[in-house]
């Protein structure tokens, strides 16, 4: 299947964007605290965070398939912005018929562990529980969080973390993770919402999980592009060390998983238009699974053949390792989410596991 | 980004691929009886059998006896059989790259006279490659030829040949016999025949590999005479043209489904209701599978497009022989047994056999740092 025009000009477009305004210097000021205000408005201004949205809500109807493979040319920029987060935000919240912005959203609980209760009260809410580790939450204009209602799942929309108690986190790439805890904090009645179109907790962790993945699959990329590069480039014996047979052996091998892990990324991808959420969810789990072991060899290779230089702040493969040794536990450790698929087939039952891999 | 970046865009099997999937189980079912389990059963009757239902030479013209069906139809038949287990020797070779390279390179005489016999079950090919003293370097060839009176006169012998104790012809790579001065392109002179097996001069010998069974053959030949008619192709052309006989040999999709049956009764082993740490090792198997099949699809997908993907082919066979040869060794930490080969029990006859076969993966069809090669190589890295 041949990639369409309209996702390839998308594409394109978005690389010349993150190659001119997501540069090394930004993303290092980024983990030191700086959230990079103009590249969030030069990606808000193309729509993308919202764009899988109907149009009366502001969005553009666009293809799930499409925003996240923008979300792999985010992660071989490895953008420090919550783009993949504002996307589900806002895809809970317009569901949930909650308040909207095109500015930097967060969502969670982002923890299979974590839970959120909201209860009524005279016309409004109170809100209690935990929700650990939630991306930007210090940077989110609105954090869009799943909770247990009195009937059922029940949407709710912040204005930032006030009336939280917030522990500052970050992620070995210096991203904020940050724990949001709230006893009985009281919400006005516009707030929350029932759970809309499928949106549910269980929903939320899958996708986020793929976007991991998807993410993942980018950088995995960029940390191939510049192994390959720096290998043709480096003298040592008096030839580049891409001519000694071990470097090359070792390179296929990156090139190998880093294929598979796109590939992998995309078998998730591909559940996102079926509307059926157990296939969604044993194909995101293949996904996460495998682009999980494919980063984890991958990095090790990409280090190996950069030698010290890769190991400095200066050089950028830390920029892709980092966020993948983060990233991979991320939504669901690769380990989990195996868990998951295992338990899944083994439940079906030995004869059952070929027609599952193979049904259409 | 300036670096290639192996492409393995997603596709998705065309409607009447999925209808031919039923019909493959049902035909599979009714000849349950033949399946079996990295036997390399060689059944000319179950050769001719798929040949009756137009499963060989899928992809060929009509006119040659082929079916004109697409990549992907091609594609579901041959992952059931693998999975089933069915016996695909005796024409196995014959469809996925003899048969192509003749439709490339071969006369209208030979396209006449072999593609229908091939494509019928009727006619057994075996790959004449190896030699003693030339396995990965295949340029290295010994075997040579020499123009005579209407025909070809040929000395040398091959090695590793399967099946050419009961197979009718072979693809013999060779190198037309130069006078006197040592040649500088390693890959000049190279020539490709259609060798009859039953020719005089020609000496089989078994070879048995480690299971004591007999695939695998030496071939001696001694002035072994081929008639014109029986040039493949081009003189001197046989380097470009075994290239492409690679290709087609390692875009199959057989390079990940040989042990899928260990994994299925692992399965059986773990219960429905397994442990964490056994239902994470078993998910992470069947993660690598189906993004293996995944990829596989999309060569599939390219091949249907008329490319070539040769780099392709080779990260799904060097991933793919990795991931089986891992399958054994998650079996023996999950569910420990003393192997046996003739065990009463599916499991522990299995994974003998699946022990003892594992080496021959990442061999067959070219060795893991050859195909690491080709990658490198795809990578502008060589």
């Amino acid at each position: 299947m041949v990639m369409r025009d309209e996702t390839r000009m998308l594409l394109e477009s978005m690389g010349r964007l993150f190659d001119d305004k997501c540069t090394k210097q930004i993303v290092d000021l980024a983990e030191k605290g700086s959230f990079p205000d103009e590249l969030w408005r030069a990606v808000s201004e193309t729509g993308v965070p919202l764009a899988a949205l109907p149009e009366s809500e502001g969005g553009a109807d666009a293809e799930w398939s499409d925003l996240y493979a923008v979300l792999r040319v985010a992660g071989r920029y490895a953008a420090p912005i919550p783009l993949a987060e504002t996307m589900l935000a806002g895809w809970i919240a317009a569901a949930a018929g909650l308040e909207l912005t095109d500015q930097p959203m967060t969502v969670g609980p982002v923890r299979a562990g974590d839970r959120l209760t909201l209860e009524r009260d005279g016309n409004g809410w109170r809100l209690s529980g935990r929700a650990s580790r939630l991306p930007y939450a210090r940077c989110a204009r609105r954090i869009v969080l799943l909770a247990d209602g009195p009937d059922g799942e029940m949407a709710v929309a912040l204005d930032g973390t006030a009336g939280a108690e917030k522990t500052e986190g970050r992620n070995m790439a210096g991203e904020p993770r940050d724990t949001l805890s709230f006893s009985g904090l009281r919400l006005a009645a516009d707030t929350a919402a029932p759970v809309r179109g499928g949106t549910t907790r269980a929903a939320l962790y899958r996708r986020g999980a793929l976007a991991r993945a998807t993410m993942m699959s980018g950088a995995l990329e960029r940390a191939m592009d510049l192994a390959v590069t720096y290998a043709q480039e480096r003298q040592q014996f008096g030839r580049p060390i891409s001519k000694f047979q071990a470097v090359q052996q070792n390179l296929a091998v990156l090139a190998g998983q880093t294929a598979a892990a796109v590939a992998a990324a995309n078998v998730g991808i591909e559940s996102l238009s079926r509307n059926d959420a157990e296939a969604e969810e044993f194909r995101v789990a293949i996904a996460k699974t495998r682009v999980g072991d494919a980063a984890t060899l991958a990095c090790e290779i990409a280090h190996q053949v950069h030698g010290a230089i890769g190991f400095t702040q200066e050089y950028a493969l830390q920029l892709a390792t980092r966020r993948l040794w983060s990233w991979r536990e991320e939504f669901g450790a690769d380990v989990e989410w195996a868990a998951r698929l295992g338990t899944f087939v083994c439940a079906r039952g030995a004869d059952e596991l070929w027609p599952t891999l193979s049904a259409p | 980004m300036a670096v290639p970046i192996f492409r393995f865009d997603p596709v998705e099997l065309p409607p009447e691929a999925i209808v031919l999937r039923h019909e493959v189980r049902a035909f599979i079912k009714e000849h349950q009886h033949l399946m079996g389990f990295t036997r390399g059963e060689f059944n000319r009757d179950f050769s001719r059998a798929m040949g009756k239902r137009g499963w060989i030479g899928m992809t060929w013209p009509k006119q040659y006896g082929g079916h004109e069906r697409s990549s992907f139809e091609r594609y579901v038949v041959i992952e059931e059989m693998l999975v089933a287990g069915a016996p695909l020797s005796a024409h196995y070779t014959g469809d996925r790259q003899s048969g192509p390279n003749l439709l490339r390179f071969g006369t209208e005489e030979q396209k006449q006279f072999f593609l229908p016999k091939i494509a019928a079950g009727e006619l057994t090919f075996c790959i004449g490659m190896s030699e003693p003293n030339s396995g990965s370097d295949l340029a290295g060839t010994r075997t040579r030829a020499v123009k005579v009176d209407g025909g070809y006169k040929i000395n040398g012998s091959k090695l590793w040949t399967s099946n050419a104790h009961r197979a009718d012809y072979a693809i013999l790579f060779c190198k037309m016999a130069q006078e006197g001065q040592q040649e500088l392109d390693r890959h000049a002179g190279a020539t490709q025949f259609l060798l009859p097996l039953k020719s005089p001069g020609i000496d089989i010998r078994p070879v048995r590999n480690l299971l004591g069974e007999h695939h695998f053959n030496e071939v001696f030949l001694t002035d072994v005479f081929v008639p014109d008619w029986l040039l493949l192709g081009k003189e001197r052309n046989g380097w470009n043209q075994v290239t492409s006989e690679l290709s087609f040999e390692r875009s199959a999709p057989d390079r990940f489904l040989v042990f899928f049956q260990v994994l299925r009764e692992m399965l059986r082993m773990a219960g429905p209701h397994p442990d964490r740490a056994t239902a994470a090792a078993l998910g992470r198997l069947v993660a690598q599978l189906a993004t293996l099949r995944s990829m596989s699809l999309s060569i599939a997908g390219m091949l249907q497009e008329g490319l070539q993907p040769n780099n392709e082919s080779a990260v799904v066979k060097d991933l793919g022989t990795r991931y089986e040869q891992d399958i054994p060794v998650v079996a023996r930490q999950l569910f420990p047994t003393e192997p046996e080969l003739e065990a009463a029990e599916t499991y522990v006859s299995m994974i003998a056999r699946a022990t003892m076969n594992a080496p021959r993966l990442s061999i067959q069809g070219g060795t893991r740092e050859i195909l690491r090669g080709i990658i490198a190589r795809g990578l502008g890295l060589r």
